[in-house]
């Protein structure tokens, strides 16, 4: 397919002139080819395809303090402010980023430089421990490029993680200067620690045009939708702290507040409520007495009481973040590390990375005037709940706010789903934990649809060479009403089918397909044959099947249609001496399979079986030339979540002329085969996805004392 | 011989040359130079002395991080109540939640003036309000207020334009600046330019608006509403037009588009465009420049042939054999087209820049649409070529989804709206991005009930869980006599021998008091009288001591063996979802009468289950917080399992259909089946072959 790979012809031209000519003409061609060939090769060394030196890069043991220094004069320009009314459609420019078959955005990173004004003082620390760690990340990642010509998105590495740290208007001038910096466009700078004193801005105040922002702290004043990325302040704590994921379980505090330097009028009403709910909430500050060497950062106090931070999150049901002077909190990393669930109180915040985290999940929100009813707010949430809540948030912070990588490789996702919306990562990925991503399923077949019975059911006959047999399936099957294709796989290469003459006359199309080999995953081909959503598989030997038993499992699957809807069931037992599973054919009151001999099924089954069968099972079943209908099974309740339905009380598929497969079932050696093939299926899908039940579908009025030509299906058959 | 080899040579540096100048940029990506060109790639140095680089931040700093100079929280609230007005408006600025405290949210409509115009459409907004479980008609007790005049329409150019709004407004007391008012509002601007300008001020009101463009959006306020016609239905809607989930999801065009090319003005830049793609195969793209009266002066040379080509096809014909459908901009961004192809399960391929998607705040529509841009029409294309069938599939039952829970009717459209206002009302109890874009959708998932997945009957195979083990039966007692008679002693001996069995509750709707426990049999479950009233609706109030997600719900005269119970219950944690009971009854339509008929014959199929003999799951928490604010700060509400469908049918139907029952003192088990069927869109599930649930066989 177009989109798949695209074709590239590596092969030079292969063609050898065979004529004569005199030897000058050839040594003047030779001569002037050897010039262009010096020149071009000259050419690509030197010609300015990028304009950094790449001296800079090729020395590998090199220190921060050795990278060049730019002078920035007085009056280099600065670049406008912030253009609030930005948007992708706007201020972006995506003709750089082009379509490509891996929808991935390339991301350039200028190469460092130490920027100095002109009297030779520093703009700023040249780079951050935690934006080298950025940038290596993003230079690792596949989104990277060191072609500043191929690249969509340029981040510069001046560093603007924090604000207090460099000089606004210096800085500014920096950026104008990077060589590609033609207005911000496609430019992406970080920042976590915006704004300064007095007013405390919630964007970087470095004017800074049509760039975009991965902002900590955005208010939704400054936060441009869909066009800056809202990113977490990052903790180093969280590097330098080994918290292991705490269990489901009470914790002994109910809420937690653990930030220094809130504002008193805060801290007082978080007293309030305190004193009110006693020893379930817990108020700490800044240690005053701490003795020497004791990093304050990692202490916390009540009084006198001493705390070990972030270890007492860890305590705590909700832990509370408040806004500082700024909007994004540190501290909230911590909470999440510590499975804590935040409880966030800044009014207008808009949380790290909301465009794709859904933060109801992970944590409550309350407006800042509803402080005083915090603890009842919190009271009202389930313990079922909190503990989803914990889990999630300890996800989202290893996910996403574990380490600068993380941030940054989020972030830049973030944008290249903007940019290839079609192949944006979902929701779910986004936010499922692990451990509910290994436990749900996603049904691909999830709308409730009942097919309408018009629509009818395709039959697939898979065959060798019993002809005889077959057509009296064939005759037997083209008798249910709701029958609207018939499809003849022929799987013998040595024999044709018979002639289009000895086929038996039945009312609704008829096809044979010849395969191409003798496999048994012919039978769950996705023919283009098929059109019907129903596929009704059977055997070249089942001719016992009533057209009444038929028509109601097609009715039946028209009820259920995301299932597998067959005749006798089958069992999956756990064997606890052999400590492993067996495979059950007796009399049980269970069913969690039923056999593809004859049953119905979507074709969307035909297209994962084919295309989408985990491991090697496809392969291992037509070599073993056994269990693909196991296999089916095992497919169908992977990838639904549901159970099969058996329908009607058959037990066998038995027939009075082929003893001969009734035996082989029977047979001890095919009894341990078809075990062995369930716990192949389980050891692949990782899993057991059967799902077992104790009921079957009947008709309506089954065995009732009613008049049988009443009844829609009077003949309903044996077992 | 010398020669040949000279030749090769010549030949070799003229391939070489050649692969040099044509090929060499493919080349260096896909392998050729690759291993070469990794060594060379120039990565981010690893610094030698990255280990001493100083952090960003000073840890003290980051953790305390506070200004004691800084004015205090309170104080800024204000000052940011006075900054951020009118265009900047948040809810936390322009909103006032305090009216919405005492009760609840509640939603009052201005009295209609006679001789105001009022259009079909604004007609049906404020029927459906009026007629949903938030109105009020005392505006003391408003939370959020509806103007009476028709601001649908503020195309000055239109018949339907109001004028002297501003004057209208400013005179009603209620106004208040436009307070907890929400405007609606279809057409905006008008020829040329066609801005956001509605022609008088809205002040602090939110504005739900079709065509929204981002830049004049306030977020987390306004809201984006769908372009609907005035023809789409008040309430219930047609069904999508999905009928089967075919793979591959081949239909006989893969994109099409069919509709005016503007020759000039706003939006004409992409229309004009559209032409390109159309391969005459499976991409179909057709415009065509007849509209408005002076077309042919503006006309071009391609007009004439398009206009041919624009007659050979059928616009509904495209709509139902496509795959995708492109949705772009006209003058305005949004356009009915989006409805239609969401309907038609035609994945709507979006050329629409700066359009703030409808309802974008709840729904997720990158699961049920490719937001294309209109800069890059040309890889549309080649990227919905690109996207895998299974996924394709997905995109067309989330439109069918969405069509169906949001935007089929009217009233959806408004309920939506209304639900999405209330959602920030409390941002604690509101719905997660999961509920609003996960089957059933946000408007049957109440918030007010719970907000846990594992407590709604939809969820267990994507949350990873499943229904309790355990179920209550739930016995409603309504004897003449009001005494215990045997039946009832000898179901609640039946029921308690279940295995499955925590407890059983009888609802006791007599007018003698029960009678003393003593008299009541010993069971090995607890045993639980509730005092009821005599309202049949009654059976399915969410009472608060049903602690399971199964609820049994039994007459007094029901006969059932333990293993029954057993089976059924067994049954039914296959289908949690739907209800699952004995003896059935069945609707059909009775074509000479022209109306639904309701049988209990013996027939071959079956629409109801009895709920004198029925599991069903109960749904979240009854008596949560959901009047919120109503108790001021009491002790924390005793924590309150919840009962799905128990709530839903308190909660969600219409106080009319309620009332219907306890008059009629009948069919509250009809109006539980519909209720559930309405949504899950499946049928109920009858377990043996019990015809019966009395003893005694009665008159049929």
């Amino acid at each position: 397919i177009m989109c798949a790979s695209a074709k590239y012809n590596t092969r030079g031209p292969a063609l050898i002139p065979r004529m004569k000519t005199k030897h000058r003409i050839y040594y003047i061609t030779l001569f002037s080819i050897v010039l262009l060939g010096l020149i071009a090769t000259g050419m690509f060394q030197f010609w300015p395809h990028s304009i950094e030196s790449s001296s800079d890069w090729t020395v590998e043991k090199r220190s921060v303090h050795d990278v060049p220094v730019v002078k920035l004069p007085a009056d280099s320009p600065i670049p406008e402010r912030g253009d609030l009314s930005c948007r992708m459609h706007t201020c972006f420019d995506v003709y750089r980023c082009g379509f490509n078959p891996k929808n991935k955005i390339k991301v350039y990173i200028y190469s460092l430089k130490k920027y100095v004004d002109e009297y030779g003082m520093s703009v700023s620390n040249t780079i951050s421990r935690e934006y080298n760690e950025l940038l290596t990340a993003i230079s690792d990642s596949e989104f990277y490029t060191d072609d500043v010509n191929r690249a969509c998105l340029f981040v510069p590495s001046i560093d603007v993680l924090n604000q207090n740290a460099l000089r606004i208007k210096e800085t500014a001038q920096a950026l104008a200067q990077l060589s590609r910096w033609d207005r911000g466009t496609n430019h992406l700078l970080f920042n976590m620690l915006p704004g300064g004193p007095p007013d405390y801005n919630t964007a970087l105040d470095v004017p800074r045009d049509r760039a975009l922002l991965a902002g900590g702290g955005f208010s939704t004043w400054t936060y441009r939708q869909g066009y800056d990325v809202s990113i977490p302040v990052y903790s180093p704590l969280s590097g330098e702290v080994d918290l292991p994921e705490r269990g489901p379980g009470p914790r002994r505090y109910f809420i937690l507040s653990s930030q220094m330097a809130l504002h008193p009028e805060y801290r007082s009403e978080l007293e309030a409520l305190q004193v009110e709910n006693g020893e379930s909430v817990l108020i700490l500050d800044k240690c005053t007495n701490l003795s020497d060497g004791v990093p304050a950062v990692r202490k916390r106090c009540h009084k006198n009481q001493v705390f070990d931070y972030p270890q007492v999150l860890q305590e705590s049901t909700f832990c509370v973040v408040l806004r500082g002077a700024r909007l994004g909190q540190a501290v909230l990393s911590d909470v999440l590390q510590a499975g804590c669930v935040p409880v966030i109180i800044a009014d207008s915040y808009i949380l790290p990375f909301s465009e794709v985290l859904d933060w109801k999940r992970a944590s409550v929100v309350i407006p800042e005037e509803k402080m005083p009813e915090m603890y009842s707010i919190l009271q009202s949430v389930p313990q079922r709940q909190i503990e989803e809540m914990q889990r999630q948030a300890r996800w989202f912070w290893e996910a996403y706010f574990r380490s600068m990588k993380a941030i940054a490789l989020a972030t830049l996702q973030i944008i290249n789903d903007r940019i290839y919306p079609y192949a944006a990562i979902s929701y779910e990925e986004w936010n499922d934990p692990p451990a509910v991503k290994w436990s749900s399923v996603s049904n691909p077949l999830f709308l409730p649809l009942i097919p309408p019975q018009s629509q009818g059911f395709t039959a697939i006959v898979l065959t060798y060479d019993r002809v005889e047999s077959l057509f009296r399936v064939i005759t037997e099957v083209s008798k249910v009403p709701s029958l609207s294709k018939l499809l003849v796989v022929w799987n013998n290469q040595n024999k044709n089918p018979p002639e289009d003459s000895l086929w038996p006359k039945i009312r609704v199309p008829l096809k044979v397909v010849r395969t191409a080999e003798n496999k048994l995953s012919n039978r769950f081909f996705p023919y283009d044959e098929i059109e019907t959503e129903a596929v009704l598989a059977i055997d070249d030997d089942i001719i016992m099947l009533t057209s009444d038993e038929l028509q109601f499992g097609y009715e039946v699957w028209r009820e259920f249609p995301d299932r597998l809807v067959g005749y006798p069931g089958r069992l999956h037992l756990w064997d606890h001496e052999m400590n492993k599973w067996k495979y059950e054919s007796e009399w049980t009151n269970e069913v969690s399979m039923v056999l593809t001999g004859a049953a119905f099924y979507h074709k969307y089954f035909n297209y994962l079986y084919t295309y989408k069968m985990p491991g090697d099972i496809k392969n291992w079943v037509d070599a073993h030339m056994n269990c693909e209908d196991i296999a089916m099974n095992f497919l169908v309740a992977n990838v639904t979540g549901k159970s099969v339905i058996k329908v009607t009380p058959r037990k066998k598929f038995k027939c009075p002329e082929c003893t001969a497969i009734d035996g082989l079932s029977l047979d001890q050696t095919h009894m341990v085969e078809r075990s062995e093939c369930i716990n192949k299926f389980a050891s692949v899908f990782g899993t057991m996805p059967l799902k077992v039940v104790e009921h079957r579908a009947d008709p309506v009025l089954y065995k009732d004392d009613f008049p049988e030509k009443l009844k829609s299906f009077p003949n309903i058959g044996s077992l | 011989m010398q020669t040949r080899k000279k030749y090769i040579f010549l030949t070799f540096l003229a391939s070489w040359l050649l692969l040099f100048f044509f090929g060499g940029d493919q080349l260096r990506r896909f392998g050729f130079f690759s291993k070469r060109k990794a060594e060379a790639r120039r990565n981010w140095p690893r610094w030698t002395d990255r280990s001493l680089l100083k952090s960003f931040a000073d840890p003290e700093e980051l953790q305390s991080d506070g200004d004691p100079s800084l004015p205090s929280p309170r104080a800024q609230r204000a000052a940011r109540l006075s900054v951020y007005k009118n265009s900047r408006c948040r809810m936390e600025t322009c909103f006032d939640f305090s009216r919405c405290e005492k009760h609840g949210f509640k939603v009052f409509t201005y009295p209609r003036e006679r001789d105001q115009p009022l259009s079909e459409s604004y007609g049906k907004i404020l029927a459906s309000i009026e007629r949903s479980r938030y109105y009020t008609p005392n505006p003391e007790e408003a939370c959020l207020f509806i103007l009476s005049i028709d601001t649908l329409d503020r195309d000055h150019l239109s018949g339907q334009y109001v004028r002297n709004v501003d004057e209208k407004i400013r005179s009603f007391p209620l106004w208040n600046g436009g307070r907890n008012h929400l405007i609606f509002n279809l057409y905006s601007g008008t020829w040329p330019n066609y801005t956001e300008d509605l022609g008088f001020d809205i002040g602090q009101a939110i504005l739900a608006k079709a065509s929204f463009y981002t830049k004049s959006f306030r977020p987390g306020f306004d809201i984006s509403i769908p372009l609907f016609s005035k023809d789409h239905p008040q309430r219930g809607g047609e069904r999508g037009w999905l009928y089967q989930d075919s793979i591959p999801p081949k239909k006989k065009y893969l994109l099409v588009f069919k509709g005016k090319r503007y020759l000039t003005g706003i939006g004409s830049g992409t229309r004009n465009a559209l032409h390109h793609i159309h391969n005459g195969k499976d991409i179909v793209s057709l415009t065509t420049c007849k509209h408005g009266k002076d077309w042919e002066k503006h006309k071009d040379v391609r007009c004439d042939k398009d206009n041919v080509d624009y007659e050979k096809f059928d616009y509904q014909e495209l709509l139902h054999n496509s795959t995708f459908c492109i949705v772009p901009r006209g003058r305005r961004l949004g356009s009915f087209r989006f409805l239609e192809a969401l309907q038609a399960a035609c994945i709507p391929v979006l050329l629409s820049d700066g359009w703030e998607l409808p309802f974008a705040e709840a729904i997720d529509w990158g699961k049920a649409a490719v937001v294309g841009n209109e800069r890059l029409l040309l890889q549309i294309p080649s990227a919905v070529r690109c996207i895998h069938p299974e996924r394709v599939l997905a995109f067309q039952q989330q439109t069918q989804f969405l069509w169906d829970a949001y935007f089929s009717s009217v009233d959806k459209i408004v309920h939506t709206t209304l639900e999405i206002v209330k959602d920030r009302l409390l941002p604690h109890r509101s719905r997660s991005r999961f509920l609003w874009n996960t089957l059933p959708g946000g408007l049957l998932a109440l918030p007010d009930f719970s907000t846990h997945l594992g407590d709604f009957p939809f969820y267990y195979l994507q949350h990873g869980s499943g229904p309790s083990e355990k179920f209550t039966a739930f016995i409603r007692a309504v004897s003449l006599a009001c005494s215990l008679s045997q039946p009832i002693l000898r179901l609640i001996q039946a029921v308690s021998e279940s295995q499955y069995c925590a407890q059983i509750l009888v609802l006791w709707s007599c007018e003698k008091p029960p009678p003393p426990s003593r008299k009541w049999p010993q069971t090995a479950v607890p045993l639980t009288i509730i005092q009821g009233r005599r309202k049949l609706s009654d059976r399915f109030f969410p009472y608060t001591a049903i602690q399971t997600d199964a609820v049994l719900s039994l007459d007094e005269h029901t006969s059932l063996s333990t293993s029954e119970v057993d089976f059924a219950f067994v049954v039914w944690r296959s289908f949690p979802e739907r209800i699952v009971g004995f003896p059935t009854r069945s609707h059909f339509w009775d074509a000479e009468q022209r109306r639904w008929g309701y049988t209990s014959k013996w027939t071959n199929e079956l629409s109801i289950v009895l709920t004198a003999a029925a599991f069903y799951h109960r749904y979240p928490a009854g008596e949560g917080p959901a009047g919120w604010g109503a108790r001021p700060h009491p002790a924390p509400p005793p924590r309150s399992l919840p009962r799905y469908y128990h709530s839903l049918f308190t909660e969600y139907l219409p106080a009319g259909l309620r009332e219907l029952v306890d008059g009629l003192a009948a069919c509250e088990d009809i109006l539980m089946n519909v209720l559930v069927a309405a949504v899950t869109k499946l049928p109920p599930i009858k377990v043996t072959q019990r015809k019966q649930h009395k003893e005694t066989v009665p008159q049929q």
